[in-house]
């Protein structure tokens, strides 16, 4: 997309930039995934993983069993509370089974799982890149001092052991709201990776031909920002968000699975699948469904990353 | 290059520096006094008293800091008169919990922690290498496919997740591998083999699907070159084009990248040490924000820094000489 815009600006005045070339580009690499089962089949996972958690409050309804609901009948007490039944507990009443000892329904507790899950990590992803390109291309259009601070800002936040000081941070500050928390810590150390990217490519920008028209017509920075620079840093924002989601599921339910994420009575796929350690000798489902909702709802969003960078990439070729 | 050299280091003092006084700042300044937590449950307020004084807890913050910096570099003194204890060059302080020397538990350690990362990484670096240079000579083939598609589902799943899987089916239902532990080499090869090969492979797993797409990528690049083009008109072969003109430029950038992850790995593999229990600078690592232990805490953040930014300089000076179009100035 970048290849047309750009002369099309430099006659047409920065009016034009952002109109024309991006919707066509929507629809070329819209089009591109649907002929590609890998994406669809991604898509499809991820609407329905949407779907559950968006319908969680609808569906306990109906099963009868909220994420907190412990069902006594539906474990052994004589087997040390092992879930009744075959593949831990499946029935009717419990579709995925149930939790050993306190028998509360897994796939309710993956439901409001996946609502915690998806809402951190969506807000962390809308934070960091919000960060990433504010500084970024503070750095890549200012450069001089302002490049030199927020490099080395950026330095020293990649130089931290991101995962230890994570686990530090969030275990030593007080309980609070964790969701909140967990958002703040993870874009604080997530930003620069962005930013780096963003910095870079403002800094070729800046240089091109058409912000040069533009500023020779006498736009003002705001106006090169956001009607030269920024139109052009599109695809490769939302490859990088689109890759970053995944990335951001993985290290809350990292977080949680190591105890200092999510705490309950909140579930979270991360916990459900620490806590399932100690049980997956007896009761393998347990940790089955968990691990294999997290492991798929990753999968997804990495394919469908890819396959949109592949159709962006491909459209930048051409 | 001395005047480069010399910048690079005094950037890298800076950062640690910087590492260190946020560190220092957040874990003793805002967590739990300290000395409430080494004095236990039969405690006194005198005794808290006390262990502030022979701590230095009670003096301003700057001031602590200072200290903790002069006994890095030159050790320093707890307490005084018959209570004093010498803490020599590099001094990370005692842990709150067991009261033994940080440094020493640190170098206890790290031959675990190494031994892990040494081990996955040749794993992912064969793997990883190999598979995508197979993707790409083979570009668009059933092999290609199959390949990065697994590379896109290794990469996907939580090394956690994967831990207990294998462990679940190689350990509990087959029965083929011990329950992994920090077995030394001397007790056995094939003991100590076997001890650590689901941590290696695991680790690796998700770096080994990284480097697969990059080499694949790098690769596929390479190949599209005008001089590529004109050896194989010169007519060598596809093997020997491969080796003497594919492969450098193709794997020059990945070597920058190892650098890093290696880096990095150095400093514990916090997620896969706990899950095996191996008994590494990364379980130390999680062990100790467990219980609060701030000494550790803070020494391994510095640790695990410190590998990183010295590694981010060993990798861009042997770029250079790997590069040559890369010129220092």
């Amino acid at each position: 997309m970048t290849t047309a815009a750009p002369s099309r600006d430099a006659k047409a005045g920065p009016e034009a930039g952002a109109t024309g070339a991006p919707a066509s580009a929507g629809r070329r690499i819209a089009g591109a995934l649907l002929h590609d089962w890998a994406a669809v089949l991604s898509t499809g996972f991820l609407i329905l993983v949407v779907l559950m958690a968006i319908c969680a409050p609808l569906i306990t309804a109906i099963t009868g069993y909220g994420p907190s609901d412990f069902d006594a009948a539906a474990v052994d007490s004589d087997l040390g509370g092992l879930p009744r039944g075959a593949f831990g507990g499946v029935s009717a009443e419990h579709w995925l089974g149930v939790e050993p000892q306190n028998g509360r329904d897994i796939l309710a507790r993956i439901m409001y799982g996946a609502r915690v899950s998806f809402l951190i990590a969506f807000s962390a992803t809308v934070l960091t890149t919000l960060l990433g390109v504010v500084f970024g291309m503070l750095a890549g259009f200012y450069q001089g001092w302002a490049d030199q601070v927020i490099s080395r800002v950026m330095d020293f936040l990649m130089a931290f052991p991101s995962l230890i000081f994570m686990i530090a941070i969030l275990s030593s500050l007080p309980a609070g709201n964790r969701s909140v928390l967990l958002v703040v810590v993870i874009s604080v150390f997530g930003w620069p990776y962005l930013a780096r990217v963003v910095r870079g490519q403002t800094m070729t920008l800046v240089n091109r031909e058409f912000v040069e028209a533009a500023r020779a017509s006498g736009a003002g920075a705001g106006a090169l920002v956001f009607k030269e620079i920024l139109p052009n840093l599109r695809s490769s924002l939302i490859v990088m968000t689109t890759l970053a989601v995944p990335g951001y599921i993985g290290t809350e339910a990292g977080l949680s699975f190591l105890g200092v994420g999510v705490t309950p009575p909140t579930p979270s796929w991360g916990q459900m699948i620490a806590s399932s350690v100690n049980w997956y000798a007896v009761d393998p489902m347990y940790f089955a469904v968990p691990g294999l909702f997290l492991f798929l709802t990753v999968l997804s969003l990495t394919v469908l990353g890819d396959r949109i960078r592949a159709a962006t990439d491909a459209g930048e070729a051409s | 290059m001395a005047r480069y050299l010399a910048g690079r280091i005094a950037g890298l003092a800076l950062i640690l520096f910087m590492v260190c006084l946020f560190t220092y700042l957040i874990f003793f300044q805002l967590s739990p006094d300290p000395a409430v937590m080494i004095c236990g449950k039969t405690c006194t307020p005198e005794r808290i008293v006390q262990i502030r004084t022979i701590l230095g807890l009670d003096e301003p913050f700057l001031s602590q800091f200072r200290d903790f910096l002069v006994g890095l570099f030159a050790g320093r003194d707890y307490g005084s008169g018959a209570n004093l204890i010498h803490c020599p060059a590099p001094c990370l302080g005692y842990s709150f919990q067991t009261s033994q020397s940080v440094w020493e538990m640190i170098v206890d350690r790290l031959p675990v922690s190494a031994t892990v990362a040494v081990g996955a990484a040749v794993l992912w670096l064969l793997a990883g290498i190999g598979a995508g240079l197979l993707s790409a000579v083979k570009e668009g083939t059933w092999w290609d496919r199959t390949l990065m598609g697994l590379a896109l589902g290794g990469a996907s799943i939580p090394n956690y997740v994967l831990a207990l899987s294998l462990q679940y089916v190689l350990v509990v239902h087959l029965q083929i591998l011990p329950f992994p532990s920090a077995v030394a080499f001397s007790d056995g090869p094939v003991l100590w083999f076997q001890s650590y090969l689901m941590p290696w492979v695991v680790l690796a797993t998700g770096y080994a699907c990284l480097y697969a797409r990059l080499t694949r990528a790098n690769v596929i690049d390479t190949l599209a070159e005008n001089f590529m083009r004109t050896a194989r008109a010169k007519g060598l072969s596809p093997v020997l084009t491969m080796r003497r003109h594919a492969l450098r430029p193709a794997l020059t950038p990945i070597t920058t990248i190892f650098g890093m992850d290696f880096a990095a790995l150095l400093g514990g593999a916090l997620i896969t040490e706990t899950v095996f229990g191996l008994n590494g600078v990364g379980k130390m690592a999680a062990d100790s924000i467990a219980k609060n232990d701030q000494p550790v805490i803070m020494a391994v953040t510095l640790l695990a820094a410190t590998f990183v930014v010295v590694g981010n300089v060993v990798v861009d000076l042997v770029y250079t000489g790997l590069d040559p179009r890369v010129r220092i100035r």
